[in-house]
């Protein structure tokens, strides 16, 4: 995959151009001096990497959109669905690492390990996920990358989940710790959302490892990187969580 | 402001069409280059990626926290335009009318440099063009909403096709607005003497006793 492949690269600084440029007085210059300015500002000077005020400042406007978003966010409004024939085929394999590296998780060992404010701290195995209620969707994935990809995914409703946990549903978030060593979480309006579930089967059959195998969420009001694979463990909390791209710099809510 | 004095003249542009015209050309630079980064996370047209070194933000977390910090800029001053220019009048009398048959003569004109330049008055085909490119540019905002939030705004993506084909028309935009600037600057490098007047509002005094006529 090519998106996939640049996802991969971190962040690195780019080429610093080692003056400022100075807008010089003369009127006529003035504009081309302008350009010329904005355009070493673009090159050397705002990389996110290395410059800790411009840092500082976009990472609080992007708090701020957390919030802009949060309002925004519609606790019924339904993500649109698709049918069987708009599916996309070959659904893109996406996550931090090359498909080299899938994990294969052993299905029969696996446990969910539950934790923070819920009252019932039992692990959930796979067969006893499979005896709650299901439901299926076929809902558009939106990657932050800005492709997208249509695809079904079926298992249990999040919000019955939390409620049979007994979690605390007024917490602020869920965070999602992930067999391949990722990380993310979401907040609570979104987690209790119609459409998010925790995902079992992809297209009529158990999740294959690359989609995330045993368990997936699925948010459809989220950016894909929001839907984490291979969950090994859920964590109610009113400590703000973060997530592996989140510390990076991508926006938290990231809602769609 | 101090009242008008008798021989006091009406600026060319007036203050608020200075100040937002140098904030949009801040926002839209914003917008533009740290949109070409996020573009080229995923190219459209297959491989196709702009220069990184005319791109903003380092690397497309960088591009996208730019991007949606320099919305708000881009919004609230086009917002501030839009209701001055609606409310004063500005808009109506700088930019109409457009008339087919004037825009044809004055296109064939300026082709034969041809046409006058005269200070705060439009010929048709500017005229023209500064009605596309403010339609672009409410064309690149609903576009880009539609693609930021194709779920809470989900009939707005709809309206513009869907998710995958909002996106592209939010580059055509893109494309649209980043050639009018083109030919703006070709323009202004042509008429030199209309720079400081989007800066000080009236063209500046050369001579000594040089009247500027309003």
């Amino acid at each position: 995959m090519k998106p996939f492949d640049r996802l991969l690269r971190r962040p690195r600084p780019d080429i610093t151009i080692p003056e400022t440029h100075l807008i010089r007085a003369d009127r006529r210059l003035f504009l081309r001096g302008g350009l010329v300015a904005a355009g070493s500002l673009a090159l050397g000077g705002c990389d996110l990497s290395d410059n800790p005020q411009v840092e500082s400042i976009l990472g609080g406007i992007s708090r701020l959109n957390d919030r802009v978003q949060g309002a925004l966010f519609g606790s019924t409004r339904l993500a649109p669905t698709f049918d069987v024939a708009d599916i996309t085929p070959d659904f893109p394999f996406n996550a931090y690492y090359p498909a080299s590296k899938i994990r294969v998780i052993d299905g029969s060992t696996w446990k969910l390990e539950l934790a923070g404010l819920v009252s019932d701290k039992a692990p959930w195995t796979l067969d006893r996920l499979r005896t709650l209620p299901q439901e299926a969707q076929i809902t558009r994935h939106v990657c932050v990358e800005g492709w997208s990809a249509i695809g079904q995914w079926s298992g249990v409703p999040f919000r019955t989940f939390l409620e049979r946990i007994g979690a605390d549903t007024t917490a602020r978030y869920v965070r999602f710790a992930c067999g391949d060593d990722y990380w993310t979480s979401i907040d609570m309006p979104s987690a209790l959302h119609p459409q998010t579930i925790l995902a079992l089967d992809y297209a009529g059959a158990p999740l294959p490892p690359k989609y995330g195998f045993p368990v997936k969420l699925r948010i459809p009001t989220k950016l894909g990187f929001k839907n984490p694979k291979h969950i090994m463990a859920i964590t109610v909390t009113n400590d703000y969580p973060g997530g592996y791209w989140e510390d990076q710099g991508y926006n938290w809510f990231s809602g769609l | 402001m101090h009242p008008p004095s008798p021989r006091a003249e009406r600026p060319i542009h007036p203050l608020v069409v200075r100040i937002t015209h140098w904030v949009n050309a801040l926002a839209m630079l914003i917008m533009i280059t740290s949109g070409w980064r996020i573009y080229n996370a995923s190219p459209i047209f297959g491989d196709w990626a702009f220069p990184k070194a005319i791109t903003l933000g380092g690397w497309l977390g960088g591009a996208l926290q730019w991007h949606f910090a320099g919305m708000w800029l881009l919004v609230a001053n086009g917002l501030v335009y839009l209701t001055y220019g609606l409310a004063s009048g500005h808009l109506r009398r700088r930019l109409t009318p457009l008339r087919p048959r004037e825009i044809a003569h004055d296109f064939v004109a300026a082709l034969k440099f041809r046409l006058p330049h005269d200070p705060g008055v439009y010929n048709a085909v500017q005229r023209l063009l500064y009605v596309a490119v403010l339609l672009i540019g409410i064309v690149i905002v609903l576009s880009g909403l539609a693609i930021w939030k194709p779920v809470q705004f989900a009939p707005l993506t709809a309206l513009l096709g869907g998710y995958d084909t909002a996106r592209i028309v939010h580059f055509l935009a893109m494309t649209g607005i980043a050639g009018f600037v083109a030919v703006h600057l070709a323009l202004v490098l042509l008429v030199p003497k209309t720079l400081p007047t989007m800066i000080i509002g009236r063209e500046p005094h050369l001579g000594r006793n040089h009247v500027v006529k309003p």
